[in-house]
């Protein structure tokens, strides 16, 4: 047990990870990685800059974890290891549901930022 | 007995019309029982709050949403003025702005009067489809008729919702039932879509009323359970984070609402149970990928990391102060004597009482009984949707108990889970009759109908249908006679019988109202109780000093102070204040209760609970022995004071009743003390009919400077 440190396994996950899930997921995965780093960007700057106006910050903000929330949604309903806990719900009208979702989050955020 | 096709009509088509009949009758009547009082009197809007929305929604109509948006109003607190487009929930004055615009465009010219009066029973027939099919995505279909008939006319519902009463609640109630069932709706599907139009809901829910707290605060507690009880799956992960993250930025959209979701503490459990979820679904996917040993030691590793990190930071943004309190108004929610001790001016609203026992009854009827055998449904059964539905019912009934206004809070969840209760008892109770039976039992003999273990199966089911139908025509009995002698007075009209049993009608307020609109001029500032103060602005069109949105306690207290100091030290005050003119509620000669000498210590409370009016001291207002007096036995403070003297000048020479001396007060039933007074600084404007409204002029400066009194 002292030989595996937490390291280790988290290599070994990695590796895990690369060799077993598909294409597709693979994609949504690297698309809420760069929604991560553009929301931490957006969140270091306002920590150095000041939240004057508030609520532009919050706007763009909410909006990166809204749009990874988003992504990992679309993820959880795409994958199909999780096919019977979303039974009728086919890949494409799950990325459909995702465009409807965004459409109406952009709609606010560009309201919202000022 | 085996369905038989009517008129070529299938069995299934039979169904679907049937409950298209009981629906449309339910709506039908939801929106009738409400217009008891436009019946006998007229189409009037009620009480006080809804004129400050009929204004608002006047001004919208004629000046459009910028305008309204962005709307400074200077004719109420003077001289402070208050930002109406920054300060209300404009959903209710956008809804009606929105019909009537909409009728006029068809070429139905109704007047905003009349819609402002008709929309909260319009509302209403709405609420009940949707109770409908809340109930119907819980339970079953015969359930949800059954929710139906219920909330078109529970009493609870219709008290803030009758025809007149154009306030908040009217829509609000429809707005909460359909963010519920969108949200139940997503939760069993798991569908992105069903959430998203939940999130609009919500955003027009929290356009609509305050209220909107208890949802924002109701659904995480739904998730936290879930939780808990170990029932937590990616639907309601999608379900949850899309709700919050969505209706988050749509509800910032209100500008009252601002940036409240993300700063104050009402709105910190939401946040914490949004991080909660990402912290217990990712710990589920690396349970799910990783062995158990690897799984154990990356646990420990990250438990005290994230740990850390979340506390510190907790710490650090309380203490610096970056997330704000609990507000008064829900802090004394948690602490009901918080608003006691602290805040008189919270107290004192007569509609944030604690609900009394018999107000229950009053309100409910049969859904008290019917409520738990609902919760026990639910409880038997119980997956996602249900025990949403538990926590709904249950937490509402703690809130209904503390204050009175909220038991509209709580009728639409004892109409659902009673008529669960109800659909369930009368379902398995339906199966025992003999005519039933027949079905199952198919060609058997006769004699294997009978159960020895269960004798007279079919005489207690007659008994128990029977029952419960005759519970539920008491219900609806009571319900309609509720509605047409509680509530549904204007209470800006009264009426009373008079001796010869014709009906005598006050219309005090309003002659009151119209005489300051026609005799005095445009810039006159208007002093009284704050009350009256949006049924002035509405009807008066004058400038006031402070009305019913009590947002600035310090000015209402000054006014407290005026009312219950000597003419001397009041005339300083009003001086100060502007005042042109004053106004008192008086109900001596007639007997109307609700006057300002009853309001009168809520008036000394308030005024004596600032720096200023240091020197009023609620005892001194009380007899010798502490009762509040107005005889000749009251106290010298309470008869020489400038509300005293305004409501009975010239009263001691009135005869109110025979075998009675003059000037007898028929509410607090005393002859008054001090009789013959003349007033220093005041001039008896005019006085109503029935002697209700009594308006004083505040005299000018003296000639040659010097003092009136």
């Amino acid at each position: 047990m002292s030989s595996e440190s937490a390291y280790s396994v988290v290599a070994k996950f990695m590796e895990d990870y690369q060799v077993k899930t598909s294409q597709k997921l693979k994609i949504i995965d690297l698309y809420l990685g760069y929604i991560l780093i553009t929301g931490v960007i957006q969140f270091v700057y306002c920590a150095l800059v000041g939240t004057f106006p508030f609520n532009s910050f919050l706007s763009g903000f909410i909006s990166c974890v809204s749009s990874f929330v988003l992504g990992v949604n679309l993820r959880l309903q795409v994958n199909p290891e999780n096919a019977k806990e979303f039974k009728s719900i086919a890949p494409e009208r799950a990325f459909a549901d995702f465009l409807f979702a965004h459409v109406v989050l952009h709609l606010v955020v560009v309201n919202f930022i000022g | 007995m085996p369905k038989v096709a009517y008129f070529r009509v299938t069995p299934e088509r039979q169904q679907i019309l049937l409950k298209g009949l009981v629906l449309s009758i339910c709506c039908v009547l939801a929106f009738c029982v409400r217009l008891f009082s436009v019946l006998r009197f007229e189409s009037v809007i009620h009480e006080f709050d809804p004129y400050f929305n009929y204004r608002t929604t006047k001004f919208l109509t004629e000046e459009g949403f910028y305008s309204f948006h962005n709307w400074f109003d200077d004719a109420a607190w003077y001289p402070l003025g208050r930002i109406i487009g920054g300060t209300i929930y404009p959903g209710l004055m956008v809804t009606a702005a929105t019909i009537y615009k909409f009728l006029h465009f068809i070429n139905i010219p109704i007047d905003i009067r009349n819609m402002c009066v008709f929309l909260a029973p319009l509302f209403s027939s709405l609420t009940t489809i949707v109770t409908y099919l809340l109930t119907k995505e819980l339970s079953n279909s015969s359930a949800g008729l059954l929710a139906a008939a219920f909330i078109a006319v529970v009493p609870g519902y219709i008290s803030r919702s009758v025809a007149g009463s154009y306030d908040n609640e009217g829509i609000a109630i429809f707005c909460m039932l359909l963010t519920y069932y969108f949200w139940i709706k997503s939760v069993k599907s798991g569908n992105v879509f069903w959430s998203v139009l939940c999130s609009i809901a919500y955003f027009y829910m929290v356009s609509s009323w305050g209220g909107y707290v208890f949802l924002i605060n109701l659904i995480p507690i739904h998730v936290l359970f879930c939780i808990i009880t170990g029932r937590f799956s990616h639907r309601i992960y999608v379900a949850y984070t899309t709700v919050y993250c969505v209706g988050t930025i749509l509800s910032m959209q209100i500008s009252f609402v601002g940036f409240q979701p993300v700063q104050t503490s009402e709105h910190m459990g939401a946040l914490g149970v949004f991080g909660l979820c990402q912290i217990v679904s990712f710990v589920a996917f690396l349970r799910k990928k990783l062995s158990a040993a690897n799984f154990a030691i990356l646990w420990q590793t990250m438990l005290y990391l994230i740990g850390g990190v979340v506390i510190a930071a907790v710490l650090v943004l309380t203490v610096s102060g970056k997330i704000a309190p609990w507000t008064g108004r829900f802090y004394s929610l948690l602490d009901p004597s918080y608003a006691k001790n602290n805040i008189p001016i919270i107290a004192s609203v007569s509609e944030h009482q604690p609900t009394t026992w018999s107000s229950f009854y009053f309100d409910l009827h049969m859904l008290v009984f019917m409520f738990p055998v609902g919760l026990y449904v639910c409880f038997k059964d119980i997956n996602d949707h249900n025990m949403f539905i538990i926590l709904y019912g249950v937490t509402s009934m703690y809130f209904a108990a503390v204050m009175v206004r909220l038991m509209l809070v709580l009728a639409p969840v004892m109409c659902i889970l009673g008529a669960i209760g109800t659909n369930h008892v009368l379902t398995s109770y339906m199966k025992n009759l003999d005519s039933v039976q027949v079905v199952k039992e198919k060609k058997g003999p006769k004699g294997s109908k009978v159960d020895n273990t269960y004798p007279a199966k079919n005489e207690v089911a007659i008994g128990v249908v029977l029952g419960l139908t005759l519970f539920l025509g008491l219900f609806a009995t009571h319900s309609i006679w509720v509605t047409a002698e509680a509530y549904s007075s204007p209470s800006i009209v009264l009426s009373a019988r008079s001796g010869d049993g014709g009906r005598i009608i006050f219309d005090d307020f309003r002659e009151a109202y119209y005489w300051l609109r026609q005799n005095t001029p445009e810039d006159a500032k208007i002093m009284s109780w704050w009350d009256y103060g949006y049924q002035i602005t509405a009807m008066a069109n004058r400038t006031i000093i402070v009305d019913n949105n009590t947002w600035n306690n310090t000015h209402i207290s000054r006014v407290g102070q005026a009312m219950a100091s000597t003419e001397e030290h009041a005339y300083e005050i009003m001086r100060e204040l502007d005042v042109d003119y004053v106004l008192v509620i008086f109900g001596g000669m007639t007997g109307y209760s609700s006057d300002d000498i009853n309001k009168f210590l809520w008036m000394v409370r308030i005024g004596g609970s600032t720096d200023r009016g240091a020197h009023i001291k609620e005892t001194d207002y009380y007899t010798p022995t502490g009762e509040f007096r107005v005889d000749s036995e009251g106290s010298p403070t309470l008869q020489n004071c400038m509300m005293y003297k305004m409501c009975y000048y010239r009263f001691g020479q009135v005869y109110t009743e025979q075998n009675q001396p003059t000037g007898y007060d028929r509410v607090r039933n005393a002859e008054i003390g001090n009789k013959d007074f003349e007033l220093d600084v005041l001039d008896e404007a005019y006085t109503t009919e029935h002697w209700i409204v009594r308006i004083y002029k505040v005299k000018d400066l003296d000639n040659r400077g010097n003092p009136r009194t």
